[in-house]
């Protein structure tokens, strides 16, 4: 899933600037479960925002509210009403529910709320890794299942590099070497001649260098 | 031969070759490679010229080699992936053999997190693999990498590098193998001090049959202090310094610590030179090149061979 950490409270107090109805837009999906913008998060900044308001003298009333699937447009068409009462929107989604709301609700402005990070996966309780980085192209079949792309730090496909030592990645000696992963793996598979053979230069045309993506399912469009 | 470099020409004549490296200035000061050069002048067949090493941002490695060219003494050009996509390495290339470089390292590049712009935007488009590929084929089929033919070709002696001291053991050797069918000449490793370890690293790559098709120069370089021969055990990651060799550093009395560096490298080299499949050494003495001059010496390295260069090779 997508992983999202909310931005330091002064910040979007600064992205607020001078409105008065401001509402706080969580997303039920991705942000949910990182526990960055569910409803949970939505109520607790709505709270602290009022509470500063309060404390600064400024007129400012907050509401808070939930969208199940801030990145479809179906979905954010239920805030109708509190998105046209509002003067600026803090969306808690990720930055795809931001430019949704945006795109749905044109005169007002809806801001970040939070920092959309990478797509990952928890790998203990509050704590996400990255897994995936959508070049379009998936290879986790020549790897073991574990991606060079997004988990090694110089997206290697002929790792590992020299710097690789006791399992650890020479650039963040807090993640493990992808590389040295993806070896063991294939080692306990027997499947080492995957990459005994050098994978060729990746085509990063799927990936984002081919300019934004767009995929068309011509047997279900209306 | 297939390029005629007189790094080519010394080690397939079979002697026991030397390269060395040296580091462009943070500046465009044109004085300290001078100085470089006549200290490195007669020491060795080649001289690398490091890419932004370590990512700090240094005067690019054409340049310097071009400077080289110009005052007779032969490079090594580096080539890191890190700050250059497919289209930048290879129009690099050009130039660079444009100018006369005909020895080039291939690799993947330190991050930049180590350097000095953390901040940046890195590349990595390629790997080392894959850039040794590249250069191959524009020397042997004449194409660029979308296979669309060259106007004059580029034609390198192509090099790599090996590190049989990262993790996992076992693969290192293997990796190497991938390295030369992807095209590499010759390699040049890590800094070497744990010389059992090294010998055990060689005698896999024998007997994969490797030290036939490419030829190993073995990394060494001398340790100037205690505290350097500490931080490249116990923070660089990727280098084997045995708890000995910073023992006998630090056992060295203050005053002679440089003469102990010194004679711990000229032991390495000693001792590399009679491990099977090793064609030649590599010294790393950047930031202390007058070293160089002193550990060839003693090795017994001095005077360097000059070998029969082709017709019309490169100058
Ligand atoms: S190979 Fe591409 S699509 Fe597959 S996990 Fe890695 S980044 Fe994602
Ligand atoms: S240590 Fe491993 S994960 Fe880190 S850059 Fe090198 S190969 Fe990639």
């Amino acid at each position: 899933m997508i992983r999202a950490q909310q931005k330091p409270l002064v910040e979007i107090e600064s992205l607020i600037g001078q409105a008065k109805n401001v509402l706080v837009l969580g997303c039920g999906t991705c942000t949910a479960v990182c526990l960055a913008g569910g409803e949970k998060e939505a109520r607790t900044l709505a709270a602290a925002l009022r509470v500063s308001a309060q404390i600064k003298g400024v007129q400012r009333e907050v509401r808070h509210s939930l969208v199940q699937r801030q990145c479809e447009p179906e979905f954010v068409r239920e805030v109708e009403e509190e998105a046209l009462w509002a003067d600026v929107i803090v969306s808690l989604a990720c930055g795809i529910g931001c430019q949704v709301m945006n795109e749905r609700y044109p005169e007002r402005l809806t801001v970040p709320g939070v920092n959309t990070c990478f797509l990952g996966a928890p790998i203990e309780h509050g704590v996400f890794d990255e897994r995936c980085q959508a070049c379009g192209d998936c290879i986790l079949h020549l790897t073991g299942g574990i991606c060079p792309i997004a988990r090694c730090a110089k997206s290697m496909l002929n790792g590992p590099c020299g710097g690789s030592q006791h399992g650890k990645c020479e650039v963040n000696p807090s993640n493990p070497c992808a590389w040295q992963l993806i070896y063991e793996r294939l080692l306990s598979l027997n499947k080492l001649e995957l990459i005994s053979a050098i994978l060729p230069a990746k085509d990063w045309r799927s990936a984002r260098d081919g300019g934004q993506r767009r995929i068309v399912r011509e047997d279900v469009r209306l | 031969m297939k390029v005629g470099s007189r790094l080519e020409a010394v080690l397939s004549s079979g002697h026991f070759a030397v390269t060395a490296e040296l580091g462009p200035p943070k500046g465009a000061d044109l004085e300290v490679i001078g100085r470089k050069i006549e200290l490195l002048r007669n020491c060795a067949d080649a001289v690398n010229i490091t890419d932004n090493q370590t990512a700090v941002v240094r005067m690019c490695s054409a340049a310097v080699a071009h400077i080289l060219v110009e005052n007779g003494v032969e490079p090594v050009m580096q080539m890191t992936c890190r700050d250059r996509n497919r289209l930048a390495i290879q129009a690099d290339l050009l130039g660079a053999y444009a100018l006369g470089v005909r020895n080039l390292l291939c690799l993947t590049g330190d991050h930049q997190s180590f350097g000095n712009h953390p901040q940046s935007k890195n590349v990595y488009d390629l790997d080392s693999i894959q850039l040794i590929q590249v250069v191959r084929r524009m020397r042997e089929e004449g194409v660029f990498m979308n296979g669309e033919p060259m106007e004059g070709g580029a034609r390198f002696f192509i090099g790599a590098a090996a590190n049989p001291f990262a993790d996992p053991f076992e693969f290192r050797p293997l990796r190497l193998a991938k390295k030369v069918s992807a095209g590499a000449d010759f390699i040049q490793t890590q800094l070497v001090y744990n010389v059992p370890k090294f010998r055990e690293y060689m005698h896999r790559v024998c007997d994969l049959g490797l030290h036939e098709k490419v030829y190993i120069l073995a990394g060494v370089g001398p340790i100037k202090s205690v505290g350097a021969a500490r931080y490249m055990a116990t923070s660089v990651p990727g280098m084997d310094v045995p708890e000995e060799i910073v023992e006998r550093m630090r056992k060295a009395p203050k005053e002679k610590r440089t003469d102990e560096g010194i004679n711990i490298c000229v032991e390495v080299i000693q001792q590399v030179r009679e491990i099977p499949g090793v064609a030649g050494v590599h010294i790393m003495a950047i930031e202390w090149e007058e070293a160089v001059a002193e550990i060839c010496e003693r090795a017994g390295l001095l005077p360097r061979p000059s070998p029969q260069l082709p017709e019309g090779a490169a100058k």
